[in-house]
């Protein structure tokens, strides 16, 4: 138990902890904004939005995150050369908040549609009979019902989001997997303690999400 | 009711023809976006016809493509099996009357949830070399099939259990009536109903227990993932060969999607389907699908696919869930 400080010191665990939460920050901002433009492409009567939107959404839940994270490092970094950063860490820690967005924007947009599936009908035909047009009735009425809908399955992507940012490991973002395979390598008489430094670090991380999402979603629910 | 007509009036005239304008210059947008992508990539020489050449011919397969799937399916049935049995006992458990059963439970299913499944492999990796004598050939495969029989043997029982919670309240009733002791009930009416009724989601969860094997990449277990890599790079087709792989991907998960729509087609023509909890399946390694429904707001509509507009097959039985 002495090892825990020296542990944390010597292998970056809070470092690595940080950059979990700072792609979770930035990915689960991007995941949201691509998710509802994938939602409205997916709502909206044009019919070519709605294929398209339909194919990604199923395209990317059926693809694994590692490897879109190595697309977006292989193809569009070392293949295409596209830049994000000045230097290769921070080029790579964008690449990968871009990954996990378009990722997660999927499951965001399936969240928001079970949200907007809360919805009654007469909701929409109200909306359509005082004269809303479809994008206004779509931003004032649907959409904000929808957002506060959708809230314990947005807080699980949330939560799902967290525990992925751990892949980007394989880009070589020094999150907190990188830590633990070093720490492993050069301590492995405490491999226990390793272990159980990492899976705590991630309970303390997504327990508080998952009760604010309960919270959250009590509180702002449409009492019907 | 299908959510997409809920939205907007059925169109006259004028409405028709902007749909169809924006329709079709939305699709020539989106057809210029990928149109410039490619011509990236083809000026650039990444998918001229030399690089696609290798993906014809029988070496590509047989060296790479195949044991990379076999190697993939391979990690993925063990995992299901496995995490099948032990999701089982642990839902037992943890409907159990025994307070330390429960608990213990309880606490592996919470554990297991939260900590993230390429953690899990890379510590089963270590764990394994160090105190196991599982030959050196086999440990990525174990510390792969570990990993994800922890994490979706957790969220299966919190299935099996959720399966269990839909059933009518008679059921169990009724089983109490006879004479059963509360276990028993469980054991010989409530678990085999739920889990003929939650068969299809149990199914979707192997979707994720797919998507999740590329996770091996990370410790070097020789599936799809890795071995379209060492293909990349013995044909210098790298990209292509990241396409070959996702195609792949996506049609075996595909495949297991269709097959769980039919199972759960089936069931209910039968009548035997609980109306579905929810599960479907969440990123990878998502938490807790189900959790969704538990707590969600009040009915989820029955039928989330936009009447019939586009498509939505291949995301999962648990439509509009996670």
């Amino acid at each position: 138990m002495q090892d825990i400080p020296e542990l944390i010191e010597r292998f970056d665990f809070i470092q690595g902890f940080g950059l979990v939460l700072w792609l979770t920050l930035w990915s689960a901002f991007w995941a949201l904004l691509l998710g509802t433009i994938l939602v409205i492409m997916r709502l909206v009567p044009i019919r070519t939005l709605n294929v398209v939107g339909s194919f990604l959404v199923a395209a990317l839940r059926n693809t694994p995150l590692t490897l879109i994270i190595l697309t977006s490092n292989i193809i569009l970094y070392v293949q295409l050369g596209l830049e994000l950063g000045p230097d290769s860490v921070t080029n790579n820690i964008r690449l990968a908040i871009l990954s996990l967005s378009v990722y997660h924007a999927a499951f965001v947009c399936e969240a928001l549609r079970s949200g907007v599936n809360t919805i009654p009908l007469g909701q929409a035909e109200a909306a359509r009979s005082i004269g809303l047009t479809f994008s206004q009735s779509l931003r004032h009425v649907i959409l904000p019902q929808a957002f506060r809908g959708a809230i314990t399955p947005l807080g699980n992507v949330l939560i799902a989001l967290t525990k992925n940012t751990t892949v980007a490991a394989v880009i070589g973002v020094g999150v907190v997997s990188l830590s633990m395979r070093r720490a492993i390598e050069f301590r492995p008489d405490v491999l226990f303690l390793i272990f159980l430094i990492v899976a705590v670090g991630f309970v303390l991380i997504t327990l508080p999400m998952g009760m604010l999402t309960s919270w959250a979603s009590q509180k702002y629910a449409v009492r019907r | 009711m299908s959510s997409a007509n809920v939205l907007f009036d059925a169109p006259g005239p004028r409405a028709r023809r902007i749909h169809l304008i924006s329709s079709v210059v939305g699709g020539l947008v989106i057809a210029a976006v990928l149109a410039w992508f490619l011509w990236t990539l083809w000026g650039l020489e990444q998918i001229t016809p030399r690089r696609w050449a290798p993906i014809f011919g029988s070496e590509a397969w047989i060296y790479y493509l195949l044991p990379g799937i076999r190697a993939t399916i391979l990690a993925a049935i063990f995992s299901i099996t496995i995490a099948f049995a032990i999701a089982l006992v642990a839902a037992m458990c943890r409907m159990s009357d025994n307070r330390v059963l429960r608990w213990a439970s309880t606490l592996f299913i919470e554990f297991f949830r939260a900590v993230p499944v390429l953690i899990m492999m890379i510590f089963a990796l270590a764990f394994v070399t160090a105190y196991t004598p599982v030959p050196v050939q086999q440990r990525p495969l174990v510390a792969v099939v570990i990993g994800l029989v922890l994490y979706n043997g957790a969220v299966m029982a919190e299935v099996i259990r959720n399966g269990v919670a839909s059933l009518p309240a008679g059921q169990r009733e009724a089983g109490l009536s006879i004479g059963l002791n509360p276990t028993q009930v469980r054991r010989m009416i409530l678990v085999p109903q739920a889990l003929t009724a939650m068969l299809p989601a149990l199914v979707s969860q192997m979707v994720v227990v797919l998507k999740d094997s590329a996770l091996g990449y990370f410790i070097l277990y020789p599936e799809l993932l890795i071995s379209a890599r060492q293909m990349g790079s013995r044909f210098g087709n790298t990209t292509v060969a990241f396409l070959i792989a996702a195609v792949l991907f996506i049609l075996i998960n595909y495949a297991v999607t269709v097959l769980a729509e039919r199972l759960e087609k089936r069931l209910r023509r039968s009548g035997r389907s609980i109306r579905a909890k929810d599960t479907g399946y969440g990123p990878s390694m998502d938490v807790t699908a189900m959790e969704a429904d538990l707590e969600g707001p009040q009915g989820r509509a029955q039928d989330l696919r936009p009447g019939g507009r586009g498509s939505t097959r291949g995301i999962g039985t648990g439509e509009g869930g996670l």
